[in-house]
């Protein structure tokens, strides 16, 4: 609960104070919900064996509805990660005069910490429309171009999707023998084959748009990289996690039987946005575009190897989620230092700036490889982990997705070549100490989750396999 | 702290050391540690091969479990490492060579203004490569196997303001990452077959014959992709010759010694697997002759110094692989560990070449240099006369082991095997010539400017030269006696279970296959220095050409090749995707769904007109639906 009124609070002062305060302070004090939460795993001595700890639960508006809150093993994950990052994503904030971005991320911090605690059905669905507020706020107000249209593009097509998984939601809560939203209530729920499709559809459609999974990527590119850069942090470093995590914990273990329906049908499609996306990404020219189309690539994987229903692809796609988190909020970072600094974020325009600045060009080097799965950066072990589920579930389908590993390797080294590398064009003002500090600690997570990835897969394993057994449970297509 | 752990953590200290604090650091004091820590795991190395040849079971080594890097279930696998007879070997070529080719840089790249990056990207390559050889499972295997394909990118691009360069070096990279594709696949299999990573439980398990003959080609193909990709067999070969774009110790270090000879490794780690997969060993052999012939013939025509090399090394990997395929394990290894020496040498010698003519490469524009350096001259005479299989050198022991088992294997084999290392005979004595003797041919860079190389250059350039000589004495053939024969095959035969000693031919073949090859260099120095030494026909000979040295020349057209048919059509692609299909088709799709839904909200708007029958209608309707539903359902 603690993790969700602190920055709430901080929200309103940030709100109230206006631009008073230096944006360097707020940045540091939103690191506050960070330690509030390593306090409370001391304190309260959580354990990571699969069960709900901490469960905050009084009722609601009804009896059947619950405020409930609880964190396990990957819910906490998630939140690490997204306390992690607000605080770097607002500390990467250039200029002064962008007065309401400050209290939109923290309130936009609290809803997405709301999302990954929601234990009760009707919380995660208005915590999902909570997040949706403020980045929509965030896009129209601060996008270079365009912002009315692509933002109501963005917005009117996740809002479907999130419609489409409240009827899920309601329809379930029909079902239920004492009409509750709560998470194990839903659970319960005993469908047959054609509602459990229908079901499954609605979750899936919300998932699909937001992760985005191909073809549901439409809005993606033109958002990513129209909005500021601390909206396309938001977005692909936390809320696409909000589709990915959402596919795990509530549409995985509630489509029934359905699963066994969509899982060729998603892991297809799937694959062929990591294909996709990465043959889109190697011709771009503006840096955000080709992040977002490798984005599309990433998470293509990632929810592929969710939907093999096995344990080293689930396990493998968690890590991957709070990996990709990182190192794609890292090239945002990076890319922000660029334009501000080098005047440009066009491939055609720079060139040359590695001369420059040395850490810069090292660390953006090491946050390239990370990206491109190279062993001993944090992107190599989910990769192989998810690869391997995608291979032992059909090796065709296993060596398309393979070819990742080729085409991220073509686009990322064109971008780092073009970018720092040659003779080049565009010059690189200083960059200051203050600046190069978040970007440190991202490339020193990508080192470190790189050679000790199983210190993370030990968080989340007794959830994820909590998680694996309530699919077993209620469908019994993995026995 | 153990030895694996030491040797393998010197160069990584180095490697930290030097890229964080390198730059505040003395020149003197970067290149000397650089060189120290990769000489200080060299004789650890030593200490631990001692030990070895006195340990109770020749086939264990060494083990050194560092964490567990996964756990997922029944997919484990450890951090670990092990030092047994053929890593030992491996460790031995990778540091000796490594640190002599620090030292050289050294005083190569004294005047470059990356020195102390160059340092730490070495010494983390070294680091790289030993986790490679040293591993204990075969995801180990592939960390380092990305991990040295990483450093060779750094260094290929190493001058980065030169987007020539940049380009190579990503096209050795991605060229690369298609091999490493193969091999990942091949690692799924593997764990889908048996379970483990690790080569202790693996290993006998491919040996015991109870893994289908599919499943071994099929893994065996899978390993051998990546083996081409790194040791650059086509088609995966075109990077090495563009890889020459690193600074000359790179070349001499990682494309020439090391790196390029990792998939030779592989395969005879993998002994069992690919003994037991014949198809797959025809593939090798005929994959390794090919490569072998067609980048020999490339050798001929080309005039940068390091080129000739490159392709000679492209070459001669080819003949290891034609060694593998005829099962002749400990033959590739022998000729893996005296190319190591010799070509090391050549292309530090070039490099010493270069240094002397200020980054010159053309050896058009070279000619009579002996007499100004006559320790790269007598050096790389060596080199060449090794290379190219002087009698009772290290090349011509280690290169008749593998005629004499093509020999065996197939006569056809034989015959272009024998062709292979001819041709390997032309166009080193012709770049020896063309470079060394004659007249002096460059009017920009005058020759009295020319000088002999600094002792840092020189001594690693007489060491490689004593080893090249030297270098037979490791598996001397069995008609030179019994006692100081075979000594290689004999360190190697625990590791390698499978591959049974060879039908013993007849002194006499044997001594009249030797004869045939003895011959056939006499000509071919005959040949070539009549060419060029007294004919001095470079650089006349290039406008000669008729149009099959044409094709040569330019590499048979095979970079257009790959890019017409690859790269352009890639690009193509992506264009094509990004303008049609996402902006068009997808966004098209999205904005009729979005048109269609304006629609119906317009009838709709329609509906909702205020009119107070029309509501009613609807009412009553709905009714009767609703009621008509409820009863007959």
């Amino acid at each position: 609960m603690e993790i969700i009124i602190l920055p709430l609070i901080l929200s309103l002062l940030a709100a109230f104070t206006g631009s008073k305060i230096n944006k360097t302070v707020w940045g540091l004090l939103s690191f506050v919900s960070l330690f509030a939460m390593v306090y409370m795993k001391q304190h309260y001595g959580i354990h990571n064996d699969g069960v709900w700890h901490n469960t905050y639960d009084v009722p609601w508006f009804s009896n059947g509805i619950h405020f409930t809150l609880g964190i396990d093993g990957l819910t906490g994950l998630m939140i690490l990660l997204t306390n992690l990052l607000v605080p770097i994503i607002i500390l990467s904030i250039q200029t002064n005069n962008q007065k309401s971005l400050i209290p939109l991320i923290l309130f936009m911090q609290a809803a997405l910490n709301g999302v990954f605690m929601a234990k009760d059905g009707l919380m995660f669905y208005i915590f999902w429309e909570l997040a949706l507020i403020p980045i929509y706020f965030i896009c129209l107000l601060y996008s270079s171009k365009d912002a009315f249209k692509t933002t109501i593009k963005f917005f009117i097509y996740t809002f479907i999707g999130s419609l489409a998984m409240l009827a899920s939601l309601i329809y379930l809560y029909l079902k239920t023998e004492n009409h509750s939203f709560a998470y194990d209530e839903l659970l319960s729920v005993q469908l047959n084959y054609s509602e459990s499709i229908w079901v499954g559809a609605g979750f899936l459609f919300a998932f699909a748009v937001k992760i985005p999974i191909f073809p549901f990527h439409s809005w993606q590119a033109n958002t990513y990289t129209n909005a500021p850069a601390q909206g396309s942090m938001l977005l692909s470093g936390i809320m696409l996690k909000m589709g990915l995590y959402g596919l795990l914990r509530w549409f995985m273990p509630m489509a029934g039987e359905s699963i066994a329906f969509f899982q060729p049908i998603v892991i297809l499609l799937a694959v062929i946005g990591i294909i996709y996306g990465a043959v889109i990404a190697i011709k771009q020219n503006d840096l955000k575009r080709l992040i977002a189309f490798s984005s599309l690539s990433h998470v293509g994987l990632i929810a592929a190897g969710f939907m093999t229903l096995s344990a080293v692809g689930i396990q493998g796609g968690v890590l991957q989620m709070f990996v990709h988190g990182i190192n794609v909020v890292a090239l945002f970072y990076i890319v922000e230092i660029i334009e501000t600094h080098a005047g440009s974020r066009e491939l055609s325009k720079l060139g040359g700036l590695a001369k420059f600045n040395r850490l810069f060009a090292a660390l953006y080097l090491i946050v390239v490889l990370g990206t491109a799965a190279v062993p001993l950066t944090n992107g190599f072990p989910g990769e192989l982990l998810l690869l391997k589920s995608v291979f032992d579930y059909n090796t065709i389908t296993g060596v398309f997705a393979g070819l990742t590993i080729i085409l991220c390797a073509v686009y990322m080294l064109r971008m780092y070549q073009f970018s720092m590398l040659g003779e080049g064009k565009a010059s690189l003002k200083e960059i200051g100490l203050m600046k190069m500090i978040p970007l440190l600690i991202l490339v020193a997570l990508v080192i470190f989750i790189g050679v000790c990835p199983q210190l993370i897969i030990d968080q989340i394993s007794p959830s994820i396999q909590k998680i694996m057994l309530e699919i077993s449970n209620s469908k019994g297509v993995l026995s | 702290m153990n030895s694996i752990g030491l040797i393998l953590g010197l160069p990584l200290a180095g490697f930290l050391i030097n890229g964080i604090f390198g730059k505040n650091l003395p020149k003197s004091i970067v290149g000397w540690l650089g060189t120290f820590t990769v000489l200080a795991s060299f004789v650890i190395a030593l200490g631990v091969f001692n030990d070895l040849r006195h340990a109770a079971i020749p086939s264990e080594g060494l083990h050194f479990k560092l964490f567990t890097f996964l756990n997922i279930e029944n997919f484990n696998v450890d951090f670990s490492f092990t030092l047994d007879r053929l890593s030992v070997m491996m460790t031995l070529i990778i540091t000796g060579i490594g640190s002599l080719i620090h030292l050289y840089s050294i005083a190569y790249m004294h005047e470059d203004e990356g020195f102390y990056k160059f340092f730490a990207y070495l010494n983390f390559f070294i680091f790289n490569m030993l986790m490679l050889v040293l591993g204990a499972n075969f995801l180990m295997l592939f960390f380092g196997w990305e991990g040295v394909g990483l450093c060779s990118y750094l260094l290929i691009g190493f001058w980065y303001k030169n987007a020539e360069y940049g380009k190579a070096a990503r096209k050795a990279f991605i060229m690369n990452r298609i091999g490493d594709l193969g091999l990942l696949m091949g690692l799924f299999l593997i764990f889908h077959q048996y379970q483990s990573l690790d080569y202790s439980i693996v290993l006998p398990k491919m040996a015991d014959g109870s893994t289908s003959q599919a499943m071994l080609t099929a893994i065996s193909m899978c390993l051998f992709v990546g083996a081409m990709g790194k040791s650059a067999q086509i088609p995966l070969y075109t990077w090495l010759p563009d890889a020459m774009a690193g600074p000359t110790p790179v070349s001499a270090l990682i494309h020439a010694a090391t790196m390029v000879t990792a998939g030779v490794y592989l395969v005879v780690r993998c002994e069992a697997l690919f003994y037991l997969s014949p198809i797959t060993n025809n593939v090798i052999l005929w994959v390794g002759l090919a490569t072998s012939l067609m980048a020999a013939l490339i050798g001929l025509k080309q005039n940068d110094i390091k080129k000739v090399l490159a392709y000679s090394t492209v070459s001669q990997l080819g003949l290891m692989f034609v060694a593998l395929g005829c099962g002749a394990y400990t033959a590739a290894m022998f000729h893996l560990a005296t190319h190591a020496f010799f070509k090391a040498l050549l292309f530090l010698g070039s490099g010493s070449v270069i240094h002397a003519m200020h980054h010159e490469q053309d050896i058009r524009q070279m000619g009579g240099l002996k007499s100004k350096m006559p320790i790269t001259y007598i050096t790389f005479l060596i080199g060449t006369l090794a290379i190219t299989g002087f009698p009772f050198l290290s090349g011509f022991f280690s290169k008749d082991e593998i005629l004499l088992a093509a020999f065996d294997h197939n006569k056809i084999v034989y015959v272009l095997s024998v062709i292979s290392a001819t041709i390997t005979g032309l166009y080193m004595f012709r770049m020896f010539f063309v470079t060394f003797h004659g007249t002096y041919r460059n009017h920009h860079h005058s020759f009295d400017k020319v000088h002999e190389s600094p002792w840092q250059m020189s001594l690693p350039l007489m060491i490689l030269a004593v080893l090249s000589v030297l270098g037979g004495l490791l598996n001397l053939p069995s008609y030179l006696g019994h006692n100081v024969s075979m000594k290689l095959s004999h360190w190697l035969a625990p590791i390698l279970p499978m591959a049974e000693s060879h039908a013993e031919m007849s002194h006499n073949t044997e001594f009249m296959l030797v004869g045939l090859v003895v011959l056939l260099f006499v000509l071919v120095v005959l040949y070539t220095r009549n060419k060029y030494v007294s004919k001095n026909a470079v650089p006349e000979e290039d406008a000669l050409t008729p149009s099959t040295g044409k094709v040569l020349a330019n590499k048979f057209y095979v970079d257009e090749l790959y890019d017409m048919v690859f790269v352009k059509p890639l690009e193509l692609l992506s264009s094509l995707v990004d303008n049609m299909i996402d902006s068009k088709l997808i966004g098209g799709l999205i904005a009729g769904v979005s048109t269609l839904l304006l629609a119906i909200s317009g009838l709709n708007k329609k509906i909702q007109n205020g009119n107070i029958e029309y509501y009613l209608t609807f009412m009553v309707l709905a009714l009767a639906l609703f009621l008509g539903f409820n009863l007959f359902f």
